[in-house]
C-alpha cells in the first residue's frame, strides 16, 4: 500500500505547476474575465503540445494510456492556476463520453482529435428546472425523422459551448416511469443550423457557461453515441469521474488560497507585528490546511478507485465531493477574511478563487446531494 | 499511488487474523473495559493478553529484532493495529505506555544495561510502565515542569508532583521528567529517569474524571531516592528523550480510533434503523440520513488521512505535518460523532450504564463525555493548530511577539 505519488505522477505535478506559473500567471486569468469566449487559444495549443489532452486515452487513439490518477494530478494544478474550462469540458466530459460510447469509427474521428488537442467538445445536459439528480432529462426531446433525429429543447449551464467544436447532448428518445431509462446521447456540431448559443452571465467569470437551444435541429443517425435510450449508465460513470476531477481543481484552488493567506499574514503588520503572529489568524490558517489536506486525501482515494474501476468509485466520489465542498467553502471564505479589506477588492485575486470555488461547489452535485448519495450507497 | 495491499502485506494480514481468531476466543474473559467489574480485573486481563501476544511473537513487532521485536515495517504495524481493532482486541497501549513510548526511548537513549534490564519485561507485560510528564503547572507547556531531581553522591533525590499519570497505581515503573539544572534555560535543564514505583516516598492519588472513573492519578514524589543508573540519556538531556517519546506517534495508532469510529457509526446506523420516534423510523428521516452520511464521510476521510500519513513516514522515515493533522482531525470529528449519537438517542442519551431503559449499555453518554478529552490530551487542538501554523505553514511565532 502506498498512498503517495509515483515518480511519474510527481513529475506531472511539478511540470504542470511550473508550466502554469510561467505560461498562465494570474494576470492572464484576469484578462479572460472580460473576454467574450473565456478561452485562451495560445494556452490551449501549448497544453495540447505537451500531450495533456491525450493523458487518459488509449494509445490506439493517440492517447498516452495513463490513468485517472495522473489526470487528477494535472487537474489539481489547473484549478490552482484558474485555467479556463475548455480542457475539462473536452477531456473529462467530451472525451470520456466518446471513449465509453463511440464506435471505432467515431473514436477514430473524434477521440484522436481530442487527444491531439484539435477538437474541443463539451456536454449539454442540465435542463431548466433540472437539479443535481443527473437523470432529469425531460424537456430536450429527440424524435426520429427520415434522415436521423430532430432535437428540440433547451439546455443550460453548458460549459465552453462557444468554443467547442462538438456539443454532446443528452436527449430523451423515449419516456419511461424510470427517468434513468430512455436517455440518449448525440454528438452535434456547434455549427449546426438548429443550434443557438447564448452566453450566461455568471459570478465566476473565469469560465463560461451557455444556454444552448435546439430548434428543430437535425442530426444523422450516426451522430448518436452508444445505444439508444441507454445513455444513463455511461453518464453516471462519466459524472462520477467529472465529480472527482472538479474536486481536484477545487483542492488546487484552495491550496493557492491558503498560500496567499500565509504570504499576506507574514507581511501585513498591524499593532507592531505581522498579523500571522496572532493566534486567531494562525488557527484559521491551520484549519484551512486541515481541510485542504483532508480533501486531498479523499480526492486521491477516489481517483485511485476510479483508475481501477473499483466498485467503490461512486461512493468515494461522493465522499470527496461532499467533503471538498465544505472544505472549499471554509477556505474561500477565510481567504477573503484573512486579507481584510483588501480581500474585498476587485483588484485583489482572492475573489477570483472565491467565486470559482462557489461555482465548483454546485458542479456535479452540491453537498446535500452527495450526502444523500452516500446515505443511499451505504444502505441507509 | 496504490491503496491496495501487496501480496506480502496480505499474507501478513492473514497471519494476524488467523492468530487473533484462534486466540482471542480462548481468553474467555471480559473483552472491554465496560464489561470488567473493576479496574483490577481489567488490568489482570490485559496482562494475560499481553503475555499471550508476547509468547506468540506479536508484542512490539516494530521493535528491532535484536531487542525482541520483528522489525515490522510501518505498513505491517498499521495492518496489525487495524486487525486488532477490527477484532475488538484490547490494544497493548492500555497496559501503560511501555511498548510504544518507553521501549523506543530506551532503545534510542539507553545504555546496554538498561536495554537488557527493561526491554524484555516491557514486551512480556511483566512490568507495566506509566508516564510522569505533566504537572499541575506544566501541561501544554511541558518544558516549564518543576519537579526537581537533586544530584548527591551518585544518587538523585526527586521532589515534585506529576498529574494525569495513566495507570499509575498499576505501574511498576515510571518514565519521569525532572529538572536537574534549574539555572539552565527551561528545555536544557531537564533529565529523564526510569523510576521504580516501589521506591519509598511515592504517593499515588487517583483523579476522578468526568466519566466517573479514575484512569489517571496524581503522583507525589517526596525526596525519592534514585540510583544513578536510573538516568536515561545524558544528564540535562531529558528533553531529547521527551522529544523521542512525543514524536513517536508513528501515525499507526490513530487507525485504532478510525476503526472504532467506524464501528460506532455502524452502531448508530443500526440504532437509527431500529428506533421509532413519533411513530417514524429514525433512519428514514432525510435529515438524519444527511447527518449519518456526514459522519461516514468524516470516518472515511480520516482513514485516508492516516494512510497518507503512514505512506509519508514510509518514504521519509519520520512523521511530517500529517500527524498533527490526523490528531486534530480525529479528535474533533469524535466530538461531532458523539454529539450526533446523543442527538439520535434523544432523551435516552441521558441514561447511563446500569440504568433501566438505557440504550446500548450506556455507551453513548460515556463516549460523549470521553470525546471531550481527545481534543485536550496528546497535544491539545490549540497546540496542534499552533504547530501547524508555525512549523508547517511557517507563520511567525505568536510567543515571540510582545
Amino acid at each position: 500500500m502506498n498512498f503517495g505519488f509515483t515518480e511519474e505522477q510527481e513529475m506531472i505535478r511539478s511540470q504542470a505547476a511550473e508550466f502554469f506559473r510561467q505560461e498562465y500567471p494570474i494576470a492572464l486569468a484576469r484578462e479572460l474575465l472580460n473576454d467574450e469566449h473565456g478561452f485562451n487559444d495560445v494556452l490551449w495549443k501549448k497544453m495540447a503540445a505537451l500531450g495533456w489532452c491525450s493523458l487518459v486515452f488509449p494509445e490506439e487513439y493517440r492517447g498516452a494510456g495513463l490513468t485517472f490518477v495522473e489526470l487528477t494530478v494535472l487537474l489539481e494544478q489547473m484549478g490552482r492556476a484558474l485555467v479556463p474550462g475548455s480542457f475539462f469540458s473536452t477531456v473529462v466530459l467530451g472525451g470520456l463520453i466518446i471513449q465509453e460510447t463511440a464506435t471505432t469509427e467515431q473514436k477514430s474521428n473524434w477521440l484522436e482529435a481530442v487527444a491531439e488537442g484539435k477538437l474541443k467538445a463539451t456536454l449539454a445536459h442540465i435542463e431548466p428546472g433540472g437539479s443535481s439528480h443527473f437523470a432529469s432529462v425531460s424537456s430536450v426531446i429527440a424524435e426520429r425523422d427520415a434522415k436521423g433525429y430532430v432535437i428540440n429543447g433547451t439546455k443550460l449551464f453548458v460549459p465552453d459551448a462557444h468554443v467547442s467544436d462538438l456539443i454532446i447532448c443528452t436527449a430523451r428518445t423515449s419516456s419511461s416511469s424510470n427517468s434513468e431509462e430512455g436517455i440518449s446521447l448525440f454528438a452535434i456540431d456547434r455549427t449546426n443550423d438548429g443550434l443557438n448559443l447564448t452566453a450566461l452571465k455568471t459570478m465566476d467569470q473565469t469560465r463560461r457557461v451557455y444556454e444552448v437551444t435546439f430548434d428543430r435541429l437535425h442530426v444523422p443517425a450516426d451522430r448518436m453515441l452508444g445505444e439508444i435510450g441507454s445513455a444513463w449508465p455511461v453518464l453516471e460513470k462519466v459524472f462520477t469521474r467529472a465529480t472527482i476531477g472538479i474536486c481536484a481543481e477545487m483542492v488546487g484552488g484552495a491550496q493557492k488560497m491558503l498560500e496567499m493567506c500565509v504570504d499576506y499574514a507574514k507581511q501585513r503588520v498591524q499593532f507592531g507585528r505581522p498579523i500571522g503572529s496572532f493566534q486567531a489568524i494562525q488557527h484559521k490558517c491551520a484549519d484551512m490546511l486541515l481541510f485542504i489536506e483532508s480533501a486531498r486525501s479523499a480526492v486521491y482515494a477516489a481517483a485511485c478507485a476510479a483508475s481501477e474501476d473499483s466498485k467503490d468509485t461512486a461512493l468515494l466520489a461522493s465522499v470527496a465531493k461532499a467533503y471538498t465542498n465544505d472544505a472549499c467553502r471554509f477556505v474561500a471564505g477565510e481567504a477573503i477574511q484573512v486579507h481584510g479589506g483588501m480581500g474585498f477588492t476587485w483588484e485583489h485575486d482572492a475573489h477570483l478563487y472565491f467565486k470559482r470555488a462557489k461555482a465548483d461547489e454546485f458542479s456535479f452535485g452540491d453537498t446535500s446531494y452527495h450526502r444523500a448519495r452516500v446515505a443511499e450507497l451505504i444502505g441507509l | 499511488m496504490d491503496l491496495n495491499r501487496t501480496q506480502e502485506e496480505e499474507r501478513f494480514c492473514d497471519e494476524v487474523r488467523a492468530w487473533l481468531a484462534a486466540n482471542l476466543r480462548d481468553l474467555n474473559e471480559s473483552q472491554s473495559y465496560d464489561q470488567a467489574e473493576n479496574m483490577d480485573e481489567w488490568m489482570a486481563f490485559l496482562k494475560r493478553w499481553q503475555r499471550k501476544l508476547y509468547e506468540a511473537g506479536w508484542s512490539g513487532i516494530s521493535w528491532p529484532r535484536e531487542y525482541g521485536g520483528r522489525g515490522a515495517s510501518i505498513i505491517e504495524e498499521l495492518i496489525f493495529t487495524e486487525e486488532l481493532a477490527r477484532a475488538k482486541a484490547p490494544n497493548l497501549m492500555n497496559i501503560g505506555i511501555g511498548i510504544e513510548l518507553v521501549g523506543p526511548a530506551i532503545i534510542h537513549h539507553g545504555t546496554e544495561a538498561q536495554k537488557q534490564r527493561y526491554l524484555p519485561k516491557i514486551l512480556s507485560g511483566e512490568e507495566i510502565w506509566s508516564q510522569g510528564f505533566s504537572e499541575p503547572d506544566a501541561g501544554s507547556d511541558l518544558a516549564s515542569l518543576r519537579t526537581v531531581a537533586v544530584e548527591k553522591d551518585e544518587q538523585f533525590f526527586v521532589t515534585g508532583q506529576k498529574v494525569w499519570t495513566s495507570w499509575a497505581e498499576y505501574s511498576d515503573y515510571c518514565i519521569l521528567l525532572a529538572r536537574t539544572d534549574p539555572s539552565a534555560s527551561k528545555h536544557k535543564g531537564i533529565s529523564c529517569f526510569l523510576v521504580d514505583m516501589k521506591s519509598p516516598g511515592i504517593t499515588i492519588r487517583p483523579t476522578v474524571q468526568i466519566t466517573g472513573e479514575a484512569e489517571f492519578s496524581e503522583v507525589f514524589f517526596d525526596n525519592v531516592c534514585l540510583p544513578r543508573e536510573s538516568l536515561l540519556g545524558g544528564i540535562n538531556e531529558g528533553w531529547k528523550v521527551a522529544m523521542t517519546i512525543l514524536a513517536h506517534e508513528r501515525g499507526t495508532s490513530a487507525i485504532r480510533y478510525q476503526i472504532r469510529f467506524r464501528r460506532e457509526l455502524d452502531d448508530l446506523i443500526s440504532l437509527s434503523k431500529s428506533t421509532k420516534r413519533e411513530g417514524r423510523i429514525l433512519s428514514e428521516d432525510p435529515l438524519v440520513k444527511q447527518k449519518l452520511a456526514q459522519c461516514f464521510i468524516e470516518v472515511e476521510v480520516l482513514k485516508y488521512n492516516i494512510y497518507r500519513s503512514v505512506s509519508q513516514i514510509m518514504r521519509n522515515g519520520k512523521p511530517g505535518s500529517e500527524s498533527s493533522i490526523v490528531k486534530l482531525f480525529w479528535s474533533e470529528m469524535d466530538r461531532r460523532q458523539k454529539e450526533l449519537g446523543m442527538e439520535i438517542l434523544g432523551i435516552y442519551s441521558q441514561l447511563v450504564q446500569h440504568s433501566k431503559w438505557t440504550v446500548d449499555g450506556g455507551q453513548w453518554p460515556r463516549a460523549f463525555l470521553w470525546s471531550r478529552a481527545g481534543t485536550i490530551y496528546a497535544g491539545s487542538s490549540e497546540i496542534q493548530r499552533n504547530i501547524i501554523a508555525e512549523r508547517v505553514l511557517g507563520l511567525p511565532k505568536s510567543t515571540d511577539a510582545k
